[in-house]
């Protein structure tokens, strides 16, 4: 028995701030004082609060320090661990003037949070199988093999209303049962884990992964019980270095303890899983495409019918769940459908994890309720819009998403309010926008994404989705007209009706939002050729203001195209016809006489 | 692609010990199902690029035709037909990482290495790639050297991270 644990976060956004040398540390200076038998150092996977790490948290005390560095080591150890005394100014305050030292379960970030998916991240370590059997790992596999048959795992799965965390929202124990109904030929079938976390923006998936490997691979178990499979795999983007090697790690250690393989719990069931690397294709997070990548082809999509049920991996029925799902699967086997459906809205049960980001101070993971309200989880928990900005907008969805206003900022977030604005859920990740963020930009910066993520297989996507980034790259030019916004629309309502897959049909929708909520943005660009939020580099104009300029010569001196003339101690003119708009004019003045707009 | 007239020039310099490694492991994985994937990342593994060259001895090994294998490998972002520079950056142009600005970050080491995205310096020292969500999206915005993670950047800071590794 230790004393004392210090977890020391290790996923991928504190690896990146340097933990990896934080838990070396302390290893050493713990062995230093002669502390190793009464404190453990433990490698957790990810908190949340991703953009103050390195993170270290302390138990019993639960104390949270945060932005930790190799020098601050030397005094927790001395301090905290040797001699009790919790080091207050590394502590994790909300507010500056906060002098109360709190435990990382009682601050704001957390307080609202209620962790089912996330469970164990943050709290075991990730590449230890006897941890996450220690937090009732693999009970309800056991419980599922010895006690239950496999129809009344996806009785229990069908009752408590889980949907699929990917995005399409698909009735996870419907998708379980028709695999286990339609076909019975009694050949194989495959469970596959959609780990292929495209959304640039979002990585709750990777979290889970980094943090509770384990939790995964007895989900696929289960699911192989239920619909007669006795293979899975993985399919893990190549971007998650950490979270392959974890993987790797924990199907060793689940064939080591006979809890993947053959005749689990001898029971005579048999079931193992392979892990199956993507190689950077977006269009790889759908389905069909997935799976014919996984069958080492061109992660093309196939037209549906057949759906994967039917005829899926190699021709076979086939699941797939996303990671987020999976991670809910065995604590609602061990807890019931009763206590899973009892969180969330009337259709959209449970939680859902958002990986937030963008312009707000707390980025990072959270989990909530469906049906938290954006503003809540906006402002309660993700502390606000930094430096006094206004919010302007929340993305989510990614490149399959939209904007949602401010206006809506009270919309509750699940699939059918966010559906109902004309956003979706998607995988979770929500960026936050302020009003320096220009609308046209962004949705011209998701089109620019589809362009280069699509497979080229149909002709709404390959050749629309083109054509619909002209027209926005043409609106941010200041070279657009009020038609093209009417054939923008006409187009994007079209591809959205024709495209073959999920990406293709969902790549308008970053268009259509914002035309629907932000259409005088796009009109200011194409009428007055003017970018409200100063971000369309065609449409900016550098003015100086004859009131306030003092005449000093800084910026004519420091302007590269030398556009900018006058006398000394006399206001200066900038040249609009030769300007580039590097904005180093605007920097050099010390008198905040140059504007932009 | 520019990137490909900047670098398709470069010989390719395989080594015997390189193509044993490679038979080995086709040897390996060859009667998986869908092994042509896995085989295609080990190679590149191995050689750091996929040059035609490699793509024919997997082909033949493999007894598929040529023009799948190249399907394969031009379809997926994370193959290279052509080698990188001997440091590698990259600058993430996720969603979180761009509206906090890192396309200005990218401008800027594309000023400081006179060289576009997805191209590689004459002398070979460096190749500046823009990738997707790398999942650091705390850090945004971010970009990446030979794996080394740099948060919160600024473009002033590129020249200084620069000089490091020059």
């Amino acid at each position: 028995m230790y004393r004392s644990h210090v977890l020391v976060c290790g996923g991928t956004g504190c690896s990146s701030s340097g933990s990896g040398a934080i838990l070396e540390a302390f290893k050493k200076e713990i062995q230093a004082h002669g502390l190793e038998h009464e404190v453990a150092v433990v490698q957790t996977g990810c908190h949340g609060l991703c953009a103050l790490g390195p993170i270290v948290v302390v138990y019993p005390e639960s104390t949270f320090y945060s932005q930790v560095t190799l020098g601050d080591v030397p005094e927790i150890v001395s301090e905290h661990l040797l001699k009790g005394r919790i080091v207050d100014r590394l502590v994790y305050k909300e507010e500056e003037e906060d002098n109360s030292v709190k435990s990382f379960n009682d601050t704001d970030f957390a307080k609202k949070q209620h962790r089912v998916a996330l469970r164990n991240c943050g709290v075991i370590n990730p590449e230890s199988i006897d941890e996450y059997i220690g937090t009732r790992g693999y009970e309800a596999l056991g419980k599922v093999l010895t006690e239950m048959t496999p129809e009344q795992v996806i009785d229990i799965v069908l009752a408590s209303g889980l949907r699929g965390r990917g995005g399409a929202g698909f009735p996870t124990g419907k998708k379980w049962q028709l695999a286990r109904v339609l076909v019975q030929d009694g050949g194989p079938k495959y469970v596959c884990c959609n780990a292929d976390e495209g959304d640039p923006g979002a990585f709750m998936d990777r979290s889970v992964l980094e943090g509770d490997p384990h939790v995964v691979l007895e989900a696929m178990t289960i699911a192989g019980y239920a619909i007669g499979a006795n293979q899975g795999y993985i399919y893990v983007r190549a971007e998650y270095p950490i979270a392959v090697e974890r993987l790797n790690i924990a199907i060793g250690q689940a064939r080591e303890y006979g809890l993947l393989g053959k005749d689990i719990f001898g029971t005579g069931f048999d079931f193992d899983i392979e892990l199956r690397l993507g190689a950077g294709a977006f269009v790889c997070g759908e389905e069909t495409a997935l799976m014919t990548s996984i069958e080492g082809k061109r992660g093309e999509p196939r037209p549906r019918p057949p759906f994967p049920a039917v005829s899926g991996l190699f021709q076979r029925p086939t699941i797939l769940n996303n990671v987020e799902t999976w991670a809910n699967i065995p604590q609602i086997i061990l807890n019931g459908p009763e206590w899973f459906a009892a969180m969330g809205t009337e259709k959209s049960k449970g939680t859902k994890v958002f990986a937030l980001g963008g312009k707000i101070a707390n980025t990072g993971l959270v989990e909530i309720p469906m049906g938290t309200t954006l503003r809540e989880i906006v402002e309660d928990i993700g502390g606000g819009v930094p430096n006094g900005k206004k919010f302007k907008a929340a993305q989510t969805g990614g490149p399959s998403g939209g904007c949602i206003p401010a206006e809506h900022f009270d919309v509750q977030v699940d699939y059918e309010h966010l559906a109902e604005l004309g956003s979706i859920v998607g995988s979770g990740g929500m960026i936050v926008m302020d009003e320096d963020n220009c609308m046209v930009d962004i949705a011209k910066f998701f089109l620019e994404f589809t362009v280069d993520e699509s497979c080229g297989k149909c002709t709404p996507c390959r050749i629309g989705t083109k054509r619909m980034y002209e027209i926005l790259d043409k609106i941010t030019k200041g070279k657009g007209t009020l038609e093209d916004l009417d054939r923008l629309e006409a187009l994007a309502k079209y591809i959205k009706d024709n495209a073959l897959c999920g990406l293709g049909q969902t790549a308008p929708n970053p268009i259509l939002s914002t035309l629907k909520f932000f259409r005088k943005e796009y009109e200011a660009h194409v009428v007055e050729k003017r970018c409200p939020a100063g971000v369309c580099k065609s449409l900016l104009q550098y003015r100086i203001d004859p009131d306030k300029c003092k005449g000093c010569t800084a910026c004519a001196r420091k302007c590269p195209v030398s556009c900018i003339s006058g006398t000394v101690k006399q206001p200066h003119v900038i040249d609009q016809s030769k300007c580039i708009k590097c904005g180093t004019c605007m920097e050099t003045c010390k008198f905040g006489a140059i504007s932009k707009g | 692609m520019a990137s490909e007239k900047a670098s398709s020039g470069v010989a390719f310099k395989g080594t015997p010990e390189q193509k044993e490694q490679l038979l080995a492991v086709i040897a390996e994985k060859k009667d998986e199902p869908g092994a042509l994937m896995p085989i295609l990342q080990a190679a590149q593994g191995i050689y750091g690029y996929l040059p035609i060259e490699v793509q024919t001895i997997i082909a033949e090994e493999m007894d598929v035709p040529l023009e799948k294998v190249y399907g394969i490998s031009t379809f997926y972002a994370q193959f290279s037909l052509y080698p990188k520079g001997e440091n590698q950056i990259s600058v993430c142009l996720g969603t979180a990482c761009y509206v906090k600005g890192s396309g200005q970050v990218l401008e800027r080491i594309e000023k400081e290495l006179n060289i576009a995205t997805g191209q590689c310096t004459g002398d070979g020292k460096f190749s500046l790639d823009a990738c997707r969500c790398v999942g650091a999206c705390g850090l945004a915005p971010v970009m990446i050297v030979n794996g080394d993670v740099y948060g919160r950047m600024t473009p002033d800071q590129v020249p200084g991270i620069l000089a490091k590794y020059k």
